[in-house]
Formats: C-alpha cells, sequence, structure tokens
C-alpha cells in the first residue's frame, strides 16, 4: 500500500526542518526524508547559527539546542601574505540573557533539531534517497519516488529542502543548472584543543565565541572568503572560492586552506590542535537575481535549493529556516481553508518570502555579487595596501607622521588612482544598499 | 522459528580520534554505528525470516540512545526491538554483560520460545569476541562460533548443520536448538530494508527494559560491581621517535639498489636467510 | 566492555578472597589440533615462565586431546619451552574440539588445581574456550593481549591490549577473582628457545563425559585445500600490497617480488574488500599479526588497524607515493614513490643480489 502525508520534506537540515517541525505542530501528517545516516551526517561543518529565525520556530531552543559559543566578538582581517589588518568587533552587550548569535556544529546541531521534529509528531527517514518527484497527468507534483524497494510516497504537497545542489529541482526543471560563477566550493576542517587553551587563545570566558571573517591576497585575485569559528572544544576553518574560478585552474581548495592554514596570523590559532573532520560544500553565492521560482504544481523550494544565501554576511541557516517556516504556514493555512497545494494557491508562499528579511536582505545586496566579480582588486590590492599603509604608519623609523600619510595617500593613488578609489567606493556604498 | 539478534551501538572506530594531551577519547561529533560484525549475522537471522518465516528480535544493552542501533535494525527487516538500558549496568565487563543479556533473551524466550541467538563475532570497540560465549555459556546454549555458512536446518528435529571456521580447515557440525551462532565476517552483505520496513521502523515503539525488567537475578552481579576486571589504565600508543630512513635514488633501479644495500648492512644474515629460504623453496618445487 | 577509555576508577584495590589465595601457578592451554600443538602455546610458555618466575612459583601447561603417543610428545616440548609440568586429560571425546567437553574438562582441571593464571591463544579455538571457561567459573577474561606483567603490589596481573581498534592501550587487572585469564594472538610474543634435555612431571586425569552426554557432533573436517593460509602468521618474509596499486593486476608486482625472496603474499583489508586477495592474507587487527624479518609494504598507507598487526617484524620497508603517508612512522626503511615502478626494479635489484650475493 503507498502511503499518503499532507506534506514531504525532502532534506533534513534546517531548511527542512524547520519546514516539517512547523507542520507537523500544526498537526499536519509530515514525512520528512533524509539520505544521510541520520540528520547532519552530511554536515560535518561547524557554523554560526542566527538566533531570531529559529526562535520564531523553537522559542525555547537556548535550553535543549547543541549550542556551542555564544559569540561575543566579530573580527574581520584582510590578509596578505605576510601580514593582516584588522577590525574587531566586541562588545560585553554580546552576553545578554538571549544571545544573538552561536556557534554549532551542524553534524549535532541538525541531529537535535530532527528530534524536535519527530517529537512534534513528524515520521522521519533517514538513509533514504529521493531519486524523483513523482507526476500526475498535469505535471502537478503528487509525491517522491525513494531509492528504496516499494518506495514510491504521496503527499498533498513535496518542499524540497534539499540543499544548494537541489538534483530534484534541476531534474524536473524548476531550476538551472548551477553555475560556476555564482556557486562558491569551501573547503573547511575542524581543529581539536582544549578549552583553556582556546578560550586563553581568543581571549575569551568558557562559553564566549569569536567568529572571523578573512579576505585577502590568498585567494589571488579571486571571489573568495574565508573564516573562522570558536567552538567549544574545537576550531572550525574554512575558505572558498568560486566554484568558475577553481574550475580555470591554479587554485584548489584543499590547496587554498592549507595556505590559510599556514598564515602567519593564522598558524598561532591552530598551534597544537589536531585535525579532525575535512569536507568540501557548495554555497550559493549568486544573490536576489540567481533565485529560481520558489513554487509551483503541488511544490516549494526552500533554503539553499532556492538559493536563499546572503554571502556578504554569511547568513544561511536563518534564511532557509525563516523561507522553511514560510511554506510550512503556507501549507498549513491551505490545509485549513481546504484548498489544495495548486501554483495559484502556492503563491502565497512567495508573497511571504517577499515580505521577509529573506528577500528584503537578497534584494539589497543584489549588485555585490556583480561588484566583486568586476572588482577583483578587492581581494589583493586592498588588502596590500592597508597593511603597507598600517606598517608605515606604525613602524618607528625617524620619519614624521605627516610624510608617512603622504607616503600612504601617494601609494593608494599609484596603484589605484584617485578616480578609481573613488569609483570602487561608490560602486561598493550602491552594492551594499 | 524465533531468533534474537545481539547487537552492540559502538563508535565508529575509524574515525575516532584521541586527545593527544589528555589521552581521552575525543567524542564530539564522533558517529555511531551498528558494531558491523553484528550485520553478518543480523543478515542470516534476516535470511531465516526470508526462509521459514521466522521472527527476529533484536536486542541491545547501552545507553538510551543505542535505540537508534535497534530501530536501523528494524529498518533492515527486524520484527521486534529491545532496549536494555540501567544506569545499573553502567562499566560492566563481558561478564557482567552476559548476565544482563542472557536475563533478557531468558525472558524474552518466555513468552516466545527461541530457536537461536545471535551474536557479532566481535565488537569494534571491545573487541574480546567474549560476549557470545559467555551468552551461551549462562543460557546452556550449544555454541557455534565463527560460523561462516548455515548449511541446514531441520525444524521437526530440531537440528541445524553449521560450517565453523577453525584454524586449518572448517568444521561441520551439527547440533540441536537452541543455539548460540556469532557468524563469521564477510560472509553475506546486509540488505537494504524496503521503503515499507523504513516506515515500520520509523513508527516502531521500542521496548525498554531495566535490570529489573529483564529479570536480572541480582543487581550485584552488574555493571562495575560485578565485573571482575578492572581497568586500571588507558593510554596511547608510543610514537615511534625516529622516523623511516629514507631511501632516494634517481631511479627505481637506483632506489632498489640502494635498498637492497641498506638493509642488507642493517640486518647481516637476512640475505643468508633469504637465500636458504629461496633455495628451500627451489627444491620443495623439483622434488 | 563498556566505555574502558573512561569508565573505572584507577586503583580500586580488592583484597583477594581467602579461599582464592590458594590459587597458585601459570598455566599456558595447549592448543593441540590434528595432533599438532599450535605454536602460540610455546610463545605462551615462553611468557608464562618469565610471569611465574616473576611470582616465584610453576608453569604449566594443560593438554587436553585424545589419548596418543603425539600427547607425550608435546608434553616434552611443553618442558623443553619452559614448563615445569603438563595436566594431561586423555578422552577420545577431545579428539576434534567441541566448545562443551573443552569446556568442561579445562573448568574441572581449574578447579581442582587451581591456577593463578591461565593463558590460551587467542584462535578460534582459544577464544570460544576461554570464554567459555571464564563465564563458567565466573572470573575476569582479557581478550588478546599484546603485553603481560605482574604488579607484585596486588600479585596481579596487568594484562595490556588494544581498544577502540588500536587508538588506545588499556591495561586490565582481575583482583578479585581466580584464575586470571587472558588470551594472546598468535605471533604476539617471541617463541622461546627450546631447552633440549628439560624434563617435567606429567599429571594425568580422566574426562568423564561420555559421547551421548555431547549434544554437538562433528560431521566433517575440510581441512583448508590453500595450506598456504597458515603460513603468513609464520612467514619469515612478506610482501604485502595495498589499495596504492591502483589496480588488481598491479598485484602481480607483489607476487613477483615475493617469488625472488621466497615471501608470502598479504595485503590490507580494502584488498580483500574488493576481492584482490583471499581474507586469509588480510594482514591486520582483523586479519593476521605478522612477525617476519622482513616485510616490504608497497602502496599501503600505514592506518592505526594496519600497524597493529605488522609491528613485530624486525625491519619493515615502505614504498608510497606520499612522504607523509602514516606508514613511514614505524616503517625502518622508507621509499618514497611509485610502487608500480620501484616494485620490478626492486625484484630485479633482489634477483640479482640473492644470485650473485654481490651488489651490481
Ligand atoms: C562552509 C560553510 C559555512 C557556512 N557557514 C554558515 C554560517 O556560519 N551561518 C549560516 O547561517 N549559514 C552558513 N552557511 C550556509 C548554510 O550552511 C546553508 O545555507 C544552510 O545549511 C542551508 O540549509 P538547507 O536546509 O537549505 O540545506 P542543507 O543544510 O544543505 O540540507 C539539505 C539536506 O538535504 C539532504 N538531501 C539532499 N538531497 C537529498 C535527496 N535527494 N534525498 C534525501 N535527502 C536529500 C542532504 O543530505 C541535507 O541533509 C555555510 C555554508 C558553508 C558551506
Ligand atoms: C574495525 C576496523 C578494522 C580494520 N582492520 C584492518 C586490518 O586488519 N588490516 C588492514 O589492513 N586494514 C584494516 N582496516 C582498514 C584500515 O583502517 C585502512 O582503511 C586500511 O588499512 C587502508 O588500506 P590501504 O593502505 O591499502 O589503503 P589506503 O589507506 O587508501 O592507502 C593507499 C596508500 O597508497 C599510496 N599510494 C597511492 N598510489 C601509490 C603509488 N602509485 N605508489 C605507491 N603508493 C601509492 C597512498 O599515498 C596511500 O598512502 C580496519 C578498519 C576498521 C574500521
Ligand atoms: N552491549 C551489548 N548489547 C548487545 N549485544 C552485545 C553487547 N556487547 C556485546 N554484544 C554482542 O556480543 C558480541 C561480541 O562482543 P564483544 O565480546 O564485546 O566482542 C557482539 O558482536 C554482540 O553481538
Amino acid at each position: 500500500m503507498t502511503e499518503k502525508f499532507d506534506a514531504i520534506v525532502v532534506g533534513a537540515g534546517p531548511a527542512g526542518s524547520a519546514a516539517a517541525y512547523v507542520m507537523a505542530k500544526a498537526g499536519l501528517s509530515v514525512l520528512q526524508l533524509e539520505r544521510g545516516e541520520y540528520p547532519g551526517a552530511k554536515n560535518v561543518q561547524g557554523a554560526i547559527l542566527y538566533s531570531d529565525a529559529l526562535e520564531r520556530i523553537i522559542p525555547e531552543f537556548r535550553d535543549e539546542a547543541p549550542l556551542e559559543r555564544h559569540i561575543v566578538e566579530q573580527r574581520v582581517w584582510m590578509l596578505t601574505d605576510k601580514s593582516h589588518i584588522g577590525l574587531d568587533y566586541r562588545s560585553d552587550e554580546f552576553n545578554e540573557e538571549k544571545p544573538d548569535r552561536y556557534s554549532i556544529i551542524r553534524a549535532q546541531f541538525d541531529r537535535w533539531f530532527c528530534t524536535k521534529v519527530k517529537a512534534a509528531g513528524a515520521l522521519v527517514i533517514c538513509d533514504t534517497v529521493v531519486k524523483a518527484l513523482l507526476k500526475d497527468a498535469q505535471g502537478r507534483v503528487i509525491g517522491v519516488k525513494t531509492d528504496r524497494e516499494g518506495g514510491d510516497i504521496l503527499a498533498g504537497v513535496v518542499i524540497l529542502a534539499d540543499g544548494v545542489n537541489s538534483t530534484l529541482a534541476r531534474d524536473a526543471g524548476y531550476r538551472a543548472e548551477l553555475d560556476g560563477d555564482n556557486t562558491a566550493l569551501v573547503a573547511k576542517e575542524m581543529h581539536f584543543l582544549r578549552p583553556e587553551v582556546i578560550q586563553n587563545r581568543f581571549n575569551i570566558g568558557e562559553k564566549e565565541g569569536v567568529a572571523f571573517e578573512l579576505v585577502g591576497t590568498l585567494t589571488k585575485g579571486k571571489i573568495g572568503m574565508g573564516f573562522i569559528y570558536t567552538n567549544l572544544e574545537s576550531i572550525s576553518i574554512g575558505i572558498g572560492c568560486m566554484v568558475g574560478d577553481f574550475e580555470k585552474g591554479g587554485l584548489t581548495p584543499y590547496g587554498l586552506l592549507d595556505e590559510l592554514k599556514a598564515h602567519p596570523s593564522v598558524k598561532p590559532l591552530l598551534a597544537g590542535s589536531e585535525m579532525k573532520e575535512y569536507s568540501a560544500h557548495l554555497i550559493p553565492e549568486g544573490g536576489y537575481k540567481a533565485i529560481p521560482k520558489v513554487y509551483g504544481d503541488g511544490w516549494m523550494l526552500v533554503g539553499d535549493s532556492a538559493g536563499l544565501v546572503n554571502s556578504i554576511h554569511r547568513e544561511g541557516s536563518n534564511m532557509a529556516m525563516t523561507s522553511g517556516q514560510l511554506a510550512a504556514e503556507t501549507v498549513i493555512a491551505l490545509k485549513k481553508e481546504g484548498k489544495a497545494c495548486s501554483t495559484q494557491n502556492l503563491a502565497r508562499y512567495k508573497s511571504a518570502l517577499d515580505d521577509s528579511y529573506v528577500i528584503k536582505d537578497m534584494k539589497k545586496y543584489q549588485g555585490m555579487p556583480g561588484f566583486l566579480h568586476g572588482n577583483r582588486h578587492v581581494f589583493t590590492l586592498y588588502p596590500e595596501l592597508m597593511s603597507q599603509a598600517a606598517s608605515t604608519m606604525l613602524r618607528v623609523d625617524g620619519l614624521d607622521k605627516k610624510s608617512k600619510e603622504k607616503q600612504v595617500t601617494k601609494a593608494f593613488r599609484e596603484k589605484r588612482g584617485l578616480f578609481g578609489l573613488v569609483g570602487d567606493a561608490i560602486k561598493f556604498a550602491r552594492a551594499f544598499r | 522459528m524465533h531468533v534474537v539478534v545481539c547487537i552492540k551501538q559502538v563508535p565508529d572506530s575509524a574515525q575516532i580520534r584521541v586527545h593527544p594531551v589528555t589521552n581521552t577519547i575525543m567524542r564530539q561529533g564522533v558517529p555511531t554505528i551498528i558494531n558491523p560484525f553484528d550485520l553478518f549475522s543480523l543478515e542470516e537471522a534476516l535470511r531465516l525470516k526470508d526462509q521459514f518465516g521466522a521472527k527476529v528480535t533484536v536486542l541491545t544493552m547501552g545507553p538510551k540512545m543505542a535505540d537508534q542501533a535497534l530501530r536501523k535494525a528494524l529498518t533492515f527487516g527486524a520484527d521486534e526491538a529491545i532496549l536494555l538500558t540501567d544506569r545499573a549496568f553502567a562499566g560492566s565487563d563481558t561478564l557482567a554483560t552476559s548476565l544482563a543479556i542472557s536475563s533478557a533473551i531468558a525472558k524474552i524466550g518466555e513468552k516466545e520460545p527461541i530457536d537461536i541467538v545471535f551474536c557479532g563475532k566481535q565488537t569494534i570497540d571491545g573487541d574480546t569476541a567474549q560476549v557470545g560465549p559467555g551468552i551461551a555459556t549462562r543460557l546452556g546454549l550449544q555454541q557455534l562460533t565463527y560460523v561462516s555458512k548455515i548449511v541446514s536446518i531441520d525444524r521437526d528435529a530440531k537440528e541445524i548443520v553449521v560450517h565453523r571456521r577453525a584454524e586449518g580447515g572448517v568444521q561441520v557440525l551439527k547440533t540441536s536448538l537452541p543455539c548460540l551462532i556469532t557468524m563469521l565476517e564477510d560472509t553475506n552483505h546486509i540488505r537494504f530494508g524496503t521503503m515499507a520496513d523504513a516506515f515500520r521502523a520509523a513508527r516502531y515503539q521500542i521496548t525498554e527494559w531495566s535490570a529489573t525488567d529483564a529479570g536480572v537475578p541480582d543487581i550485584g552481579q552488574c555493571g562495575l560491581r560485578g565485573s571482575p576486571t578492572v581497568v586500571k589504565k588507558v593510554f596511547a600508543p608510543s610514537a615511534r621517535t625516529d622516523k623511516a630512513v629514507p631511501i632516494t635514488g634517481e631511479t627505481p633501479k637506483a632506489i632498489s639498489d640502494s635498498l637492497v644495500e641498506t638493509v642488507f648492512s642493517a640486518h647481516p644474515g637476512l640475505q643468508e636467510d633469504l637465500q636458504t629460504q629461496v633455495a628451500a623453496i627451489s627444491q620443495g618445487a623439483s622434488s | 566492555m563498556t566505555e574502558p577509555a573512561t569508565s573505572r576508577p584507577a586503583g580500586r584495590t580488592v583484597e583477594l578472597d581467602e579461599r582464592l589465595k590458594a590459587y597458585k601457578g601459570v598455566w599456558v592451554f595447549m592448543e593441540m589440533e590434528r595432533g599438532h600443538v599450535h605454536p602460540v602455546s610455546w610463545e605462551l610458555i615462553g611468557e608464562a615462565r618469565k610471569l611465574a618466575d616473576t611470582l616465584g612459583v610453576e608453569v604449566w601447561g594443560v593438554l587436553l586431546a585424545t589419548p596418543g603417543e603425539a600427547n607425550k610428545a608435546a608434553a616434552q616440548s611443553a618442558f623443553a619451552y619452559g614448563a615445569d609440568g603438563v595436566y594431561l586429560m586423555e578422552d577420545a571425546i577431545l579428539a576434534e574440539y567441541r566448545t562443551a567437553p573443552y569446556t568442561a574438562g579445562l573448568s574441572y582441571l581449574v578447579d581442582t588445581y587451581k591456577p593463578e593464571i591461565l593463558l590460551l591463544g587467542a584462535t578460534t579455538l582459544g577464544r570460544d574456550l576461554a570464554s567459555a571457561v571464564a563465564t563458567t567459573l565466573a572470573t575476569g577474561l582479557t581478550a588478546d593481549c599484546t603485553k603481560l606483567a605482574i604488579d607484585m603490589d596486588t600479585r596481579s596481573m596487568a594484562a595490556t591490549r588494544p581498544t577502540f581498534g588500536g587508538s588506545l592501550l588499556c591495561t586490565i587487572h582481575t583482583l578479585k577473582a581466580r584464575p586470571q585469564m587472558a588470551t594472546v594472538r598468535p605471533r604476539v610474543m617471541a617463541m622461546p628457545a627450546k631447552q633440549a634435555g628439560r624434563t617435567g612431571r606429567i599429571i594425568t586425569t580422566d574426562l568423564g563425559l561420555k559421547e551421548e552426554d555431547i549434544v554437538t557432533k562433528v560431521l566433517d573436517y575440510i581441512p583448508d585445500r590453500d595450506q598456504d593460509q597458515a603460513q603468513l602468521a609464520f612467514a619469515d618474509f612478506i610482501v604485502a600490497g595495498g589499495r596504492g596499486l591502483g589496480k588488481p593486476e598491479n598485484f602481480r608486482l607483489v607476487n613477483d617480488l615475493a617469488s625472488v625472496l621466497g615471501a608470502e603474499v598479504g595485503g590490507t583489508r580494502p584488498l580483500v574488500q574488493a576481492g584482490w586477495i583471499g581474507a586469509e592474507r588480510q594482514i591486520g587487527q582483523t586479519g593476521k599479526t605478522i612477525r617476519p624479518k622482513l616485510y616490504i609494504a608497497a602502496g599501503i598507507s600505514g592506518a592505526i588497524q594496519h600497524r597493529v598487526g605488522v609491528e613485530g617484524a624486525d625491519c619493515i620497508v615502505a614504498i608510497n607515493s606520499d612522504p607523509n603517508a602514516p606508514i613511514f612512522d614505524f616503517a625502518h626503511f622508507g621509499l618514497v614513490g611509485d610502487a608500480t615502478k620501484i616494485l620490478p626494479a626492486l625484484t630485479e635489484a633482489f634477483r640479482h643480489r640473492l644470485a650473485t650475493g654481490n651488489a651490481i
């Protein structure tokens, strides 16, 4: 007998679990399918969790979720080959009662989230790959086909939360093939250290954490970013570039990561640690313009599969959870009204998404990918110039400060020209708006 | 026919890391799996289900989270699952473990008599191969370890014939049921359960038994207190400080010549030993 | 065993029961199959000798067998390897190994003559028997030990064994029960030297069981056709290959070198799983432990599970294209390069050298 559910959710990442949780909580019959051995099995990374999106779904999450450290300090570093110049922001206000962001380990977090989904009443089946969407004669999605014997399952709606690759959406023609210029490939590792060492090294308290963003000459003029997050007894470190740039050769993800780890400013942070996990993962970075149609007859896309990532602020999991929640609420409302999940009715999901911070933020930064593509010197020249400037100003070598300032300005002008600098600033501001 | 399969949830040992300083196991994010050796026994049990319609009950003793292993076994096609969990079991060595498990098996058998108990050949964490025989001894079951093949089962005569791996060959053994079998590795391959199995597993309510539920006769014989062995020290194997002496050269030939030279001068007598060996073999071949 | 890394409080001392203080002496179970004593028994008698000398007690072998001349000869060998005496239990029922009669016989001997330590080889037979006996006697058993010693403070045996897939070692004591039992894998302990003319006592006993009492029957015994397989553990020269050989055809290069050296061939677990070689050729934690004079490893990374099986080799030569491969951490000589290119050259170099006795 073929089983039938109100909704099937494909994927047990933050997007899928948010959707499944919200629907199950509202009493819908929900099946969540995950190809990994368990939720999070395929997500061995450390990451930053933004509280707000999760709080709206599970208000008491802080008491239960496997959170590592709340972030009290953010560092942005520009790296040249030998130096870094950085901007740190630390505030005791981040030690608030309900901190705004945490470092987490996805393998554990996803697993926890999924136990909540089960407790809410959804059926979760892992180790099962969804191979295709089942459609009726009219092309309406009516269920999924899994890789298990007797694997057809029916549902009123299928929510695709299967992540950045979303083969399902691509095979069904709901999404274009991945574009190497809009997709970053990140190599990342977990390095184990004793908690006391982490706390001393990063100058933080027992539960406090630090998050780094890194840009610089490392990526050899290619768009790319690195990160370091402190967990309880490990450090997550990673760096990525556009898939297209890797394809052109010269760079490899692990080569880049090795260089990052060997960087004189980074190396001491990892000293004495033991590397455990490494893996690579894609991030959709096309921004607003690359968002596909997110709904259709009997289906919706949420999270990474819909390309909902704000790469500038490295926000993904929050958008994943919010989109999952909005999709779920759409289904719940339709069910209440006794309406089908048709293309027309699911358009509500799109409007809800448009009204939320998700699409608003995506729109705000829509110029960013284009700006970065056109202004690769952001990744080479600026870190170089800033570092030179700092070095010039800080060295005590008999030269007066006024002359030093002149030297710095001159260097900037020579390297990029005044118009270029001003132009960049304007373009950057535009892209940021 | 009713068969019970004992499975254990173990850390995926390929991924275990030992903390370089504290010498403790770093559990963070270490995934757990069903002891791989148990899967050969589980699959054999499932084949008895295919063949004779046997009912397959899986049993594990462990912390609450060991229910994951049971659920996984249900996904493969097992019918029932029982989790034996009690603080009193903490720190059990193999003697205490076999007491707890054999009590539970006896209890299971009260409701529906058991024909075969399966255990894995050994675990990858404890790695003792002792619990299976321990259970057999306590329950007075015929013990068939390292079984490479179940040749036949006569349900009326309650007899079973198996191939058992011995040191220099294979024993063909006949014994009567009930018995305890541990399967040799690589004798079969665990199946990928059907969608129906996956649904049943996801909905299944796993039975949890405490020591009392399982009818353990004397709690004092459980756990740390009931374990005659005491782990006094845990430590990492000492790393050899001297690394391999590099043998270098421009060509494979140069490297090889250099190696032969170096090895023979570092181990005087080795050349002669080799020559004797080669001579002995060629003599054996010609005679 | 649950959680050996964390559970027990170290140094929990338990005063030995008065009754158990009567247990004296170190025993080795002499594994006899088809008239042959498994060499692991001799290795253990060598080890038992050291323990017994520390304790100031005797070493006894225990032989359960069908009546026959071979038994006396085996006892003589046991004396030569260092045993002071042999308990001999003869009965036709014991002709083929079966758990029940052997467990009954060995448990009876222990109850009667009370040894403080009982060692068995960690063979399929030894492991099967040891656990049944330990459970019957309700005593502690430590499997697969790599080191045995005596802690004189507690007069107990410190049995060290790998745990968690070989990533850790632990030392286990049996404090409040006797005998203290342990199994040790073949080739882990060195073979003791034979002392000609050394003698000892033999005490014979009966099993006292009838064939009708034994439920399990041996219908047949099929000896392994490939007689080579038992050789790997005892070979003096071994050439082994790993996944780095790339494809099954390349394993021929390992065979070529082995035939020039008169060596056995072996391999890593992935090769067994991929069907390149038979399971009996797997070297490592879940395969064979080896103790050759020369071990040549080609295209093998040196994972911990492989390492624990080969560390007893006198001379380890590793060929690996990755200079950072872990195998170079425990090999004695390292050749960085493509095994498929080096192996033929090495075969040639050895062939030449062994034929002429000279360097080229
Ligand atoms: C290195 C890195 C660092 C990041 N750091 C941050 C950060 O600090 N903060 C942040 O907010 N975001 C971060 N992101 C982005 C964030 O991880 C993603 O945006 C988020 O995980 C998206 O969630 P999702 O549920 O859409 O997809 P995923 O988390 O990718 O989940 C998809 C799930 O679907 C399953 N699946 C896929 N196909 C199938 C199928 N056919 N059948 C069954 N199951 C299937 C997968 O196994 C997976 O579990 C980071 C991303 C990367 C790569
Ligand atoms: C519970 C458990 C038990 C196990 N038991 C065993 C066991 O008993 N025995 C065992 O062996 N393993 C065992 N393993 C597996 C073990 O962990 C390793 O996976 C295995 O030993 C690796 O085999 P390998 O060295 O052949 O392959 P790999 O690890 O893949 O190594 C291949 C090596 O070849 C090198 N290489 C590649 N190309 C070339 C070339 N052209 N020339 C030269 N070198 C090249 C590579 O640099 C690499 O180092 C066990 C694992 C588990 C979890
Ligand atoms: N805690 C446990 N729960 C259930 N079965 C177990 C447990 N420990 C050991 N076993 C069984 O006994 C076998 C041998 O285990 P071991 O003696 O630890 O090598 C395993 O393969 C299991 O089948």
